[in-house]
């Protein structure tokens, strides 16, 4: 379980986030929606330790994360598997050397078990025998799902995915999804996913939470967002004509 | 290692022996006299280019060629996210990214100059001894008399000190960029600047210290 609790962050006089609280339960994927510069990247990025938030705090599991240092950080960080927006696989490093870079680092596998768990979380992403190709070699779907690898590969507690779906056709963008899902069940992971896709939205949000102008301004499931009476939700989540239609089947 | 020692060699030897074999030839235009002898000319390449020009000279030109290369590669990782993807995982980025250039810097640099200082004498006797300027036995009467091996000191300190500063300063330039690729190119051009005028006020410092 992930709580965040009253965090605000301000970049020089521009207040990014307002007190943001809420809970991010297990075995759930949770998503943090919001139109762009309403502070869910930074919210994550908070959650994560890559901001540190002007105050408030992140708890995981009870131990407030925001408190500790960097050596402290380390156990923690170890249950943390993170997809990037743009992948931010190591280009100086093939598909294999990236997924198991942190067990190199973490952990006293061989090079036998490194190589059969790198092949293993391969294969979850349905990208077997790719293990020797250069990150440049890779089409934008293949790099997420490379990252999903290297997410993974330390088996994570707490997976967070940056805009998952940018960038890919729906048809890809779907299936991400549904790697996300399915890893989420798997590893019974706490996973957070910053998102501005609405096929996301309606497929896999269990827990939706809505930011606007820095503030939590709604939070329920995909179930209760369509007959939210909240204005700036309905503006955001049925901007478009398709949703529009969609909402009318709900 | 290999991208700052050996993948400099080329680079640097090219430059060692030209200057060596153009110092000759302006020494010896400058000492026409009969007073002097021509072995002068040899001693006076050698105390040169042990505590000034090699030192110096491959310093700066390693600001320009590796000095970029690490505020750029560094730089590209930070902007592609690369460097958080290392900090979320639980590694030190600094330590993992920056600690390993400085060790090949403040290692590669002094070995560099050593050869610096070889093919600038050698470049010196080629050059004094094409051009007429000096014979190379004069010349290598020269560069063995009343040698101090106190400057080796000197240009190894001087070596030590401008490797550390080319690695840490052109690492710092990248690894605290912001933005995307506009501001890839500027760390880039910034660390060799700054890189640049580190290593001419830190020779003014070591000198002065020194000798």
């Amino acid at each position: 379980m992930i709580e965040v609790q009253d965090i605000s962050k301000s970049f020089g006089d521009h207040q990014v986030l307002n007190e943001i609280s809420s809970e991010f339960e297990p075995g759930k994927i949770s998503l943090i929606i919001g139109s762009s510069g309403s502070g869910k990247s930074t919210l994550l990025k908070c959650m994560v330790g890559l901001h540190k938030p002007d105050s408030g705090k992140v708890l995981y599991n009870g131990q407030n994360f925001t408190r500790m240092d960097f050596e402290d950080r380390v156990p923690i960080r170890k249950d943390i598997g993170m997809l990037f927006q743009n992948s931010a696989l190591f280009d100086s490093m093939n598909v294999e050397d990236n997924i198991v870079f942190s067990l190199d680092m973490f952990t006293d596998m061989s090079k036998s078990e490194k190589k059969e768990r790198a092949d293993f979380c391969l294969e979850r992403v349905d990208l077997a025998g790719k293990n020797k190709l250069f990150p440049a070699e890779l089409s934008g779907g293949m790099k997420k799902r490379v990252g999903i690898a290297r997410a993974i590969a330390m088996s994570p507690k707490y997976l967070f995915c940056d805009e998952p779906n940018s960038g890919l056709d729906p048809e890809t963008s779907i299936l991400i999804d549904e790697l996300i899902q399915d890893l989420t069940q798997e590893y019974k992971s706490t996973t957070v996913v910053v998102t501005h896709d609405m096929n996301s939205v309606m497929g896999i949000g269990e827990y939706i939470l809505f930011l606007h102008k820095g503030k939590k301004w709604w939070e329920g499931t995909n179930k209760e967002i369509a007959h939210t009476d909240v204005k700036e939700l309905n503006d955001f989540v049925f901007a478009s004509p398709f949703m529009k239609v969609a909402k009318a089947s709900f | 290692m290999d991208s700052i020692g050996i993948g400099s060699l080329t680079l640097v030897g090219i430059i060692s022996t030209f200057i060596g074999a153009v110092m000759t030839m302006q020494i010896a235009f400058q000492l026409v006299s009969d007073l002097i002898p021509n072995a002068i000319i040899g001693q006076i390449n050698r105390d040169s280019s042990i505590l000034e020009l090699s030192p110096t000279i491959t310093a700066l030109v390693l600001a320009g060629k590796v000095g970029s290369s690490i505020s750029s590669q560094i730089g590209s990782m930070r902007v592609t996210e690369q460097i958080d993807a290392l900090e979320i995982m639980g590694i030190n980025a600094p330590g993992y990214l920056i600690l390993p250039k400085i060790i090949a810097g403040i290692s590669m640099v002094p070995l560099l100059v050593i050869i610096s200082v070889f093919l600038a004498l050698t470049g010196g006797l080629l050059g004094g001894a094409i051009s007429g300027a000096v014979t190379p036995a004069d010349y290598i009467d020269g560069i063995t008399d009343e040698f101090n091996g106190y400057i080796v000191s000197v240009a190894m300190v001087k070596a030590f000190v401008f490797g550390f500063l080319i690695t840490s300063i052109s690492a710092y330039q990248g690894f605290y960029v912001r933005g995307g690729a506009l501001e890839v190119g500027q760390a880039g051009t910034k660390g060799v600047v700054v890189s640049c005028i580190s290593i001419l006020v830190a020779d003014y410092v070591i000198t002065a210290l020194m000798l």
